[in-house]
């Protein structure tokens, strides 16, 4: 009871402190694909560092959406991880709080609260970026609930400690023409809702073309810390959804188990994660940025395999 | 053969039928012609892969040859056909004229499929083989999506990509009801490739004469 706890804590912990770690190999990774050496891989952790220790600057005409929003942004995926399996295959202390639609409205009160900082300042590019990413996350909409709804039917659930283990048992299920579409739609899904490339540009410094990265030009010091932390901690979230939920469990603590081989599950996910990562990089360095009208056919074509996924589970293949 | 084994191949098989649906909906959804080529190529790859897993599953040489035959004419020989009859100029073309736009045709595909689910249900009851669950109605949307392909596109070797497809889908479906006589596998894979090669030289001419492929347009054509 105490231990489960515990370990739900220990998750909590790996995504706070992991996360920029995450996003700092990312950075690297792609400089090295140009031929350039680029920062390290602590870069984000000295960034936020600086930025902690720097003065806030808020505008006079900002309300408390403006100052509350880096707070939710930051709490929202850390209530995620207290829901999903980043360690362990058996169920922790609060995996019953809220099942995996939970998890995606949770996620999305994040997205809301950093929506609605955007519009709140007098900054033009705040609001345009706010806009472009609703209409990104409409476009994902149908796709998530489409996942979801497949996932769970074959499943039979929707808390995601049951869903994971429905892969591997027998190992056959593992290549059901609906796993590995619903693996492919998931993959696209996440390019859309971080704002990766063929979506969104994560790097690029060109306000005017910006769509999720505009939301946070506002903030300053512990704020625009806040934010960056947030942004890094929903990527690696959602990499560990895909990953342990969505693709393969492998590589976590087994049922019955505690202690030290919750500690050794730590690097294997790190692992399975700088894997996951090489692909990411390998997609984002290989592909344009969409135009922001072809986006639909992005989430279009991610929209009708999570359907093909259905169908093919539905009609029993 | 084992169960364990057979659970597997089944579920191979149901793998390379959905891959093989999903590059249909490609062919229907790309907009480059160079992309739609090499995804009827990933389609006929697939198609043979079906045929070697049903081949394996059913000890049936029959499907070996029809593998070897598929990947011989609609990977190598129908590709080089087109490749050498068509204009460089057409495979470089990045927008293909269609008649609906993307998400839409898109979304009457994904309807066609339903259509073809619906339609292929009772039939998969009547036929004991246990992969027809699987191929019929998948191979019957490929027929359906690539007919849509003809009927969207505007450009001449996208509407034959689409017929094409047409062909896989009738294979797709056929390996897994009746084991069809080599001769046949055989006709249709003399037949096929010349059907792309005078389409192909019918589509050189034309872009020859007037510089496009767009045959959507010709109905509006007149005598001077």
């Amino acid at each position: 009871m105490l231990a489960r706890a515990l370990y739900n804590l220990l998750q909590v912990a790996v995504v706070i402190g992991f996360a920029p770690l995450a996003e700092g190999v990312t950075t690297r990774l792609k400089e090295i694909i140009q031929s350039r050496r680029g920062p390290s891989i602590f870069q984000p952790y000295r960034d936020l560092w600086k930025l902690l220790h720097k003065d806030e600057a808020v505008s006079d005409y900002c309300t408390w959406v403006f100052r509350v929003a880096p707070f939710v942004a930051f709490a929202t995926p850390v209530f995620v991880t207290l829901l999903i399996p980043v360690l362990t295959r058996y169920p922790l202390e609060f995996a019953f709080m809220g099942d995996m639609l939970g998890a995606g409205f949770v996620l999305a009160l994040g997205g809301f609260f950093t929506t609605l900082a955007a519009v709140d300042t007098g900054n033009p590019y705040g609001p345009m970026g706010a806009s472009r990413t609703r209409m990104v996350g409409f476009l994902a909409e149908p796709v998530f609930i489409v996942v979801f709804l497949t996932i769970s039917f074959v499943a039979g659930s929707t808390i995601p400690y049951i869903v994971q283990t429905r892969w591997i048992t027998p190992l056959a299920n593992f290549f059901e023409p609906s796993h590995v579409l619903l693996m492919i739609a998931f993959l696209m899904l996440i390019l859309a809702e971080d704002g990766r490339i063929p979506v969104d540009s994560p790097s690029g410094q060109f306000e005017l073309a910006m769509i999720d990265r505009s939301k946070g030009l506002e903030y300053s010091g512990r704020g625009a810390a806040l934010i960056k932390w947030a942004g890094a901690m929903k990527f690696f979230v959602l990499m560990i959804v895909f990953l342990n939920v969505v693709v393969i469990p492998w590589g976590l603590a087994p049922v019955g188990t505690g202690g030290v081989q919750v500690l050794l599950a730590i690097p294997r996910v790190l692992l399975k994660i700088f894997l996951s990562i090489l692909v990411l990089v390998y997609i984002e360095s290989s592909l344009a940025k969409l135009r922001l009208f072809r986006i639909t056919e992005f989430l279009g074509a991610a929209f009708i395999i999570a359907v093909v996924a259905m169908i093919t589970r539905i009609s029993e293949i | 053969m084992q169960s364990g084994g057979f659970a597997l191949i089944f579920a191979l098989d149901a793998l390379t039928g959905a891959l093989f649906l999903l590059t249909a909906f490609g062919v229907v959804g790309t907009r480059q012609v160079l992309a739609s080529l090499q995804l009827f190529i990933l389609q006929s790859l697939l198609l043979a892969a079906s045929a070697i897993l049903l081949g394996i599953a059913l000890d049936s040489p029959h499907l070996l040859a029809v593998a070897a035959i598929t990947l011989a004419t609609k990977t190598f020989l129908i590709p080089w056909l087109l490749r050498r009859t068509v204009s460089v100029e057409v495979y470089r073309t990045r927008e293909i004229e269609r008649v609906l736009n993307v998400p839409t045709s898109l979304l009457v595909a994904a309807v066609l499929v339903v259509v073809a689910y619906v339609v292929a249900s009772p039939m998969v009851g009547a036929v004991a083989l246990p992969f027809t669950r699987i191929n019929l109605p998948l191979g019957l949307a490929a027929i359906f999506l690539g007919a849509f392909t003809v009927v969207v596109r505007r450009e001449a070797v996208p509407q034959l990509l689409g017929l094409l497809a047409v062909e896989n889908g009738v294979f797709f479906a056929g390996i897994a009801i009746v084991s069809l006589p080599v001769i046949a596998e055989l006709a249709a894979a003399v037949d096929v490739p010349v059907v792309a090669l005078v389409v192909g030289l019918l589509t050189r001419s034309i872009h020859q004469r007037l510089g496009t492929t767009a045959v959507g347009r010709l109905a509006a054509l007149r005598e001077p």
